[in-house]
């Protein structure tokens, strides 16, 4: 089976490369302790089983018996209290220590136990230990994580190993007859280096590649208009766990004023966006979790677009047009800002669908889209925008203290929308301590309805993912579950008269 | 410049056609506010990329936008920046090749140490990066283009003034007394203007093209602004179904540095005293 | 000859300096670092973690001491490590102590990048020269015009958009060549005549594609001189004495105009390492351009100062293998008659 990515990893260690390209491949040949299953639910991976302390402070690992790394070594407990050290190690470099950083103790009573306890209970833990690849001591030992070779040839316990990886043409992964989970169907994993995506959509096109993300134009007008590619290629949608958002700059003022935040919103037409910037492969979101899951709150419902309340609620805020030039004005200044975003083309369209609806109830706005580097120096982390639209992509556990708590503040960290609400600090606070489901269930969706009332972003949509995949590839998951179109991946297969019997010369 | 060198220079066709392709464009871009049928800011989600039709002569963009209209209007910010730019590199190409011209000694070595150094550099790469780390913006674009090409016209108008400084009359006003700025200004300059006009209109033409070459990078005009470059590069993705949004504005590019190009060589033989010679 | 050797590569030196200090300043007028890269901005990466980095690679000294340090370097021809998360060494291969080796980054790259970049030189000249003679032999008739017309076309296409065309042209429609990359997959297990195939087939448009727009240069120059040689006197002399208009024009001028194209050539090495961004990243090659607009993109100091620096010097050295070859090639300069 034969995919493509934009980047190339640098390594294959996800912990310290930490790009989304290498947690791609990497995930293929490392396992974690624990992994989420088709309805998202934790289960084990290397673990077989776990158990939480009485008073919610140690988790006790056991590990299936007889696990191996694919080099024949036993893969033990003394391989996870290893590498637990490493991402910690004042030296590693990673940038998802913290969460680790928390566990006060970590001991391996015997090969197949771990054991971690924390000063005080922490919810988002379980999730954490399902997010460490887990690496081997063997090999690693005495080794700088930073530059050793194993991050080019690394040895991993997962349904595939690495076969050749051609400096950025393609890496190639083959089954691991020795994988922790048992065989995997299809023999090799290739990926292919496309790093321009009209290139990549070329290649899919012409069948060399099997499959590849798309956007809601190749969905749902290129595709469906082009018989051939039709016959060829299947074609899935799924909703991730990321939504499009406008964040109001809260210490710039107007967006200080509740109510000119709330006109905002109600004079952005969401189904507009949806319809034209989406091709309607998107929705309606009022919670910033992923639709349907049990952090998200289905009694909320997103801000109906009515621009007479928008235009009242500014009215109200001070904001007139006194010289009538169609621009409102409060204090003899017009009402003018800037929106920046990020080169997303459906970032980009959002803001300006957004730029005219705010010219409709008298906004002038004005829109920069900046390359990302720049983007997130020049403006993000210094504070200088008023107005930007952007993504946020989320993991599985409804933990959003680093987004939302005002003490996330400072230069580099993620609440640079600058919020400011103590309810909110409580329940982000209480959230992560709670490790009942139904209770900390309840505090998420208190979360996400003060979120909505007191409108410190714009929930825009959250877009479906798009795939093509070629339909020689069998065995996919139908409906997709919640855990996405890739679950389950090793129980694909290419039925014998579909193969590539040698994979073409192009 | 000389009117028996613009003559000459459009009795050659593929010069003529080049000066009626950028007096078309140059019209049609100071134009565009009057003659285009739509907003080019307007958007219409309900009309998303439907081809050329009467009603839109070139169809329109994923927001329903009219092609045409941000042709015409990009088209202001294309030559735009090719112009800027130009005018940046030729201004400071002018002022450090009369310098080293002019002063000859360790001036002269200064100044062509430095061209050397900068020709070295892979201009592209330059480019890429300081208009990467500055953020892109127009006037970086310009800025950055124009600091980056102004070696050719350094070197042109060094080699001018150090050939003119041996003429009689130049030589002649020096032994006259005339002051340095006044011998530069009304003699030396006015006499290699032609040579330098030349190399300018060239240079718009290379900035137009490394203004598209950018928009492809991802670090050329800013959407939602509207540049050629930037059309092109939106419309490379559905090259094979929303073929209208990809050809205009390539064609665009192509047909404007074409003109420039054939322009500025119709005038470089026409300045060239062998082309007056019958061979 | 020697002594013009010598003089011609101390003057190298001083250029050198002159370039890593112009690229040191510029890379420095950002705002950013490496620390703003997309997987940085992870709700789970801290800023403690950042600030590791930054002290690690000096970002927090002044600049100028990070000049220092660099250059220091750079003169071991120690480029360092990528800021990327795993590190590999910017210029040539290290060894660990188990011997395992880890290739540099520019070592991959700029064998990938001379190579298409040569043969797209070579392809140019060898359409530029014929091309060039003609116009110059038909001065300003039809032929000369068309060439000029067709030359300028090549020029003036976005070169991305023409290949895009191609791509959807030749691989799609006709699956005549391969789209992208430099190599099939199975490249490993073909014969010898295979591997040959199969290489020349995926090199066929990044290479062919960048020469039709560097044409137009290169002919006008061959045109040029041409016309220059052809109106002097010991061609002249030659018509007079009576040897025919092929023998004068394809042995004795065209000699004597290709010359100076030796020096053109080597002047056009910067403006092919750098056209070679756009090209690389569309046909999916793992080359010069590719390596410094990623760097570029993930402010990678290191990979940007060493890319910019490798590049600059082999132009350098380019510029230099031109002087000396023209020297050598002119008899008049070979025999000090004419001072280079």
């Amino acid at each position: 089976m034969i995919g493509a990515m934009t980047a190339e990893p640098s390594g294959l260690i996800y912990m310290v490369a930490g790009e989304s390209a290498s947690a791609a491949i990497a995930s293929n040949i490392f396992n974690a302790l624990l992994k989420y299953n088709a309805t998202l639910d934790l289960e084990g991976d290397l673990a077989e089983s776990w158990t939480i302390s009485d008073d919610q402070k140690t988790i006790t690992f056991k590990l299936k018996p007889n696990l191996t790394w694919a080099d024949g070594h036993p893969l033990t407990s003394a391989d996870v209290l290893f590498t637990w050290k490493l991402v910690i190690d004042e030296k590693t470099r990673s940038p998802y220590a913290s969460d680790y950083q928390l566990v006060k103790k970590a001991e391996t009573p015997d090969a197949f136990t771990f054991k971690v306890s924390y000063d005080q209970a922490y919810a988002p833990a379980l999730d954490s230990w399902s997010g460490l690849q887990i690496l081997p001591a063997h090999l690693l030992k005495g080794q700088d994580i930073h530059t050793t070779a194993f991050a080019r040839k690394p040895v991993g316990s997962n349904y595939y190993q690495l076969d050749v990886w051609k400096n950025g043409e393609n890496i190639q992964l083959s089954r691991n007859t020795k994988s922790v989970l048992g065989p995997a169907q299809i023999d090799k994993l290739i990926t292919r280096i496309i790093p321009d995506n009209s290139a990549q959509f070329l290649e899919l096109m012409a069948d060399n590649i099997d499959t590849m993300g798309l956007d809601p134009i190749k969905y749902s007008r290129i595709i469906p208009s082009r018989p051939e590619l039709q016959k060829n290629l299947n074609l899935y949608k799924e909703l991730g766990n990321s939504y499009t958002y406008m964040g109001f700059n809260l210490k710039h003022k107007p967006f200080d004023d509740i109510r000119v935040r709330k006109a905002i919103n109600y004079a952005i037409d969401k189904q507009e966006i949806i319809d034209g910037v989406y091709l309607g492969l998107g929705i309606n979101i009022a919670s910033p979790y992923k639709p349907g899951t049990r952090w998200s709150n289905a009694a909320l419902s997103p801000y109906p677009y009515d621009a007479q309340k928008a235009k009242a609620l500014l009215k109200e805020a001070g904001f007139i047009d006194t010289n009538s030039d169609g621009i409102l004005e409060r204090d003899g200044k017009p009402f003018a800002f800037e929106i920046i975003t990020n080169q997303n083309k459906e970032r980009e369209k959002s803001a300006v669908l957004i730029q005219r609806r705010l010219k409709d109830i008298g906004i002038d706005v004005k829109i920069r889209a900046i390359e990302w580097a720049s983007f997130i120096s020049r403006f993000i982390k210094t504070g200088d925008f008023d107005v930007v639209v952007l993504g946020w992509g989320l993991g599985l556990d409804p933990d959003q203290y680093s987004i939302w708590h005002s003490s996330q503040q400072a230069p580099g960290q993620f609440n640079f929308i600058g919020y400011n609400n103590p309810t909110i600090d409580k329940l982000l606070e209480q959230g992560r301590t709670e490790l009942d489901p139904d209770k900390r269930m309840n505090i998420y969706h208190e979360f996400a309805k003060v979120l909505l009332e007191d409108c410190p972003i714009v929930y825009l949509s959250a877009g479906y993912g798009l795939t093509a995949m070629h339909k020689r590839i069998q065995g996919i998951v139908d409906p997709i579950p919640p855990a996405g179109v890739g679950y389950d991946s090793h129980k694909w297969y290419i039925p014998e008269p579909l193969r590539r019997n040698e994979i073409s010369a192009q | 410049m000389r009117i028996d060198v613009i003559k000459k220079a459009l009795s050659n066709p593929l010069a003529l056609a080049g000066f009626i392709i950028i007096l078309t464009i140059f019209l049609l871009a100071m134009l565009a506010p009057v003659i285009s049928p739509y907003d080019p800011d307007e958007i219409n989600v309900k009309a998303i990329l439907l081809g050329p039709s009467w009603i839109h002569w070139m169809g329109t963009d994923g927001l329903g936008r009219d092609v045409l209209s941000r042709m015409l209007h990009g088209g202001r910010i294309s030559l735009l920046v090719g112009l800027v730019a130009v005018g940046i590199s030729t201004a400071i190409g002018i002022l450090l090749g009369a310098l080293a011209g002019y002063y000859r000694g360790w001036v002269d070595t200064l100044i062509m140490r430095l061209v050397d150094i900068m020709l070295s550099i892979p201009s592209f790469f330059l480019i890429l990066a300081v208009i990467a780390f500055l953020t892109p913006s127009i006037i970086n674009i310009m800025i950055v283009i124009g600091l980056t090409s102004w070696m050719g016209v350094t070197r042109l108008v060094r080699a001018e003034f150090l050939s003119l400084a041996e003429r009689e009359f130049v030589q002649a006003s020096r032994t006259l007394g005339a002051k340095d700025m006044r011998l530069i200004f009304t003699h030396l300059l006015p006499n290699s203007l032609t040579p330098i006009i030349v190399s300018a209109v060239l240079g718009v033409a290379s900035a137009v093209l490394m203004e598209s070459g950018l928009s492809f990078l991802g670090l050329g005009v800013q959407a939602p602004q509207s540049s050629w470059g930037n059309i092109l590069t939106d419309g490379k993705e559905y090259i094979q179904f929303a073929w209208w949004l990809s050809l205009y504005p390539g064609m665009a590019i192509l047909i404007t540095v074409l003109g420039y190009n054939l322009l500025g060589e119709g005038l470089r033989d026409a300045l060239d005293p062998r082309s007056g010679s019958n061979r | 000859m020697l002594t013009y050797l010598i003089k011609r590569v101390l003057w190298m030196i001083p250029m050198l300096i002159g370039i890593s200090l112009i690229s040191f300043f510029i890379m420095h007028l950002a705002p950013g670092d490496i620390t703003n890269n997309e997987a940085a901005f992870n709700p789970k990466a801290s800023e403690e973690s950042r600030q590791k980095l930054r002290e690690l690679y000096n970002l927090d000294k002044p600049v100028i001491v990070q000049y220092g340090l660099w250059l220091k370097r750079m003169i071991q021809l120690d480029f360092g490590n990528s800021f990327a998360g795993h590190q590999k060494p910017v210029f040539w291969q290290t060894t660990d102590k188990d011997g395992n080796v880890t290739k540099g980054m520019i070592q991959e790259a700029l064998p990938i990048t001379l190579m298409i970049n040569i043969l797209g030189l070579i392809i140019t000249l060898l359409l530029a020269i014929p091309l060039g003679v003609i116009a110059a032999k038909h001065y300003q008739g039809w032929k000369d015009r068309s060439i000029t017309l067709f030359n300028f076309i090549g020029f003036s296409i976005p070169g991305f958009w023409l290949s895009l065309l191609l791509m959807y042209w030749l691989g799609v429609m006709n699956n005549w060549l391969p789209i992208s990359g430099l190599h099939s997959l199975n490249y490993d297990t073909f014969d010898t005549w295979g591997k040959i195939k199969d290489s020349i087939s995926h090199l066929i448009m990044p290479v062919i594609i960048p020469s039709v727009t560097g044409l137009a240069g290169i002919t006008l120059f061959v045109k040029n001189g041409m016309l220059d040689v052809l109106s002097q006197d010991f061609i002249t002399t030659a018509r007079a004495k009576g040897l025919n208009e092929h023998q004068v024009v394809y042995t004795h001028a065209l000699r004597n105009a290709l010359l100076p194209l030796i020096t053109i050539v080597g002047l056009s090495i910067p403006g092919l390492i750098g056209g070679s961004v756009i090209a690389e990243t569309i046909f999916a090659i793992p080359g010069m351009g590719k390596l410094f607009y990623d760097a570029v993109l993930m402010r990678d100091f290191p990979v940007v100062m060493g890319v910019l620096t490798i590049g600059s010097a082999l132009t350098l050295l380019g510029n230099l293998i031109a002087d000396v070859s023209y020297a050598w090639a002119d008899p008049r300069v070979r025999r000090g008659v004419v001072k280079g």
